[in-house]
């Protein structure tokens, strides 16, 4: 299985997600932000970091790049996509996922590991977990806090799209959310982030458990 | 032409920057602040302000948190 990784001017997670592809035992692929195509990859990892330095708004500039294009169809032809933090805030700048992430109520910049819960495995991301396991994944941002109006949110609940939830809320996000998906489910946004506990190296590798599930998720 | 665009949070959505600013202006002395709402102004030159508005609805300003007004400077 192959498995992209996009890489705009600013983002600073791709290596992370590369290497935990590869120890995933997939094919990492870079996606460079000027690509035309995808190159044939099975499943997308937008990674976080501060595409195009977060002018105007985390991710509003990314949504515009040429490699979204092709990323835009592939999420709607069911293609699995996860955008990790930055990522999150890039795939609903293109509306790819609904909401917004709006500043931490702290208004501080949160680097942390948190627990979050598994919500639901009805997606290509979390098909090897079970709804109710519980990780510890990392944090790092400064816009996590999920904001969606009340419709929306309880559209996301009635349908069973909150993905992770945090025990512990760490940025005043809508219902704890963590972790969303879209109406197709083959999308999906997290701010926590798995890549960065790829490895005991690392001090876990329990990231490698939400990111192993694309394997069978996938269903390639 | 010069059109200035300004981008605020819609009223009731949280606006923590606002909050840190209302907080602080106590802290100088400056009492008898209720509110305070911290948003963005952006200054365009164009050839027409015929796409103005599509230029605020896809990128000038995120629609679903933020409301937006512009007006033609000269």
């Amino acid at each position: 299985m192959r498995i992209g990784v996009t890489v705009f001017p600013g983002s600073n997670c791709d290596r992370d997600a590369l290497y935990a592809v590869e120890r995933l035992g997939a094919e990492p692929v870079e996606l460079w932000h000027a690509d035309p195509d995808l190159k044939g990859v099975d499943a997308v990892i937008v990674p976080g970091g501060f595409s195009y330095g977060d002018y105007l708004r985390p991710g509003a500039i990314a949504r515009f790049a040429r490699v979204m294009g092709p990323l835009e169809r592939f999420a709607e032809e069911g293609g699995p996509v996860i955008g990790v933090c930055n990522g999150f805030q890039v795939l609903t700048e293109a509306h790819l996922l609904p909401g917004a992430l709006l500043r931490n109520t702290s208004m501080r910049f949160v680097c942390d590991r948190v627990r979050v819960r598994v919500e639901t495995n009805a997606t290509p991301w979390t098909a090897a977990l079970a709804p109710g396991d519980e990780l510890t994944l990392p944090v790092a941002h400064n816009e996590g806090n999920f904001f969606a109006d009340p419709e929306t949110l309880a559209r996301l609940e009635d349908e069973e799209r909150v993905v992770l939830r945090y025990l512990e809320n760490p940025n005043g996000s809508a219902n704890d959310i963590a972790g969303v998906c879209n109406e197709g489910r083959n999308v999906v946004g997290v701010m926590p982030h798995p890549e960065r506990v790829s490895d005991p190296a690392l001090g876990s590798d329990e990231g490698l458990r939400l990111l192993r599930s694309v394997l069978v998720g996938a269903g390639v | 032409m010069k059109v200035r665009v300004l981008v605020r949070p819609k009223a009731g959505i949280l606006d923590p920057q606002g909050e840190a600013v209302r907080s602080a202006l106590p802290a100088l002395g400056f009492g008898g602040v209720q509110t305070v709402h911290v948003g963005r102004l952006i200054e365009l030159e164009l050839e027409s302000a015929d796409e103005v508005d599509a230029m605020c609805r896809r990128l000038l300003s995120n629609p679903t948190i933020e409301e937006y007004e512009w007006e033609v400077l000269s």
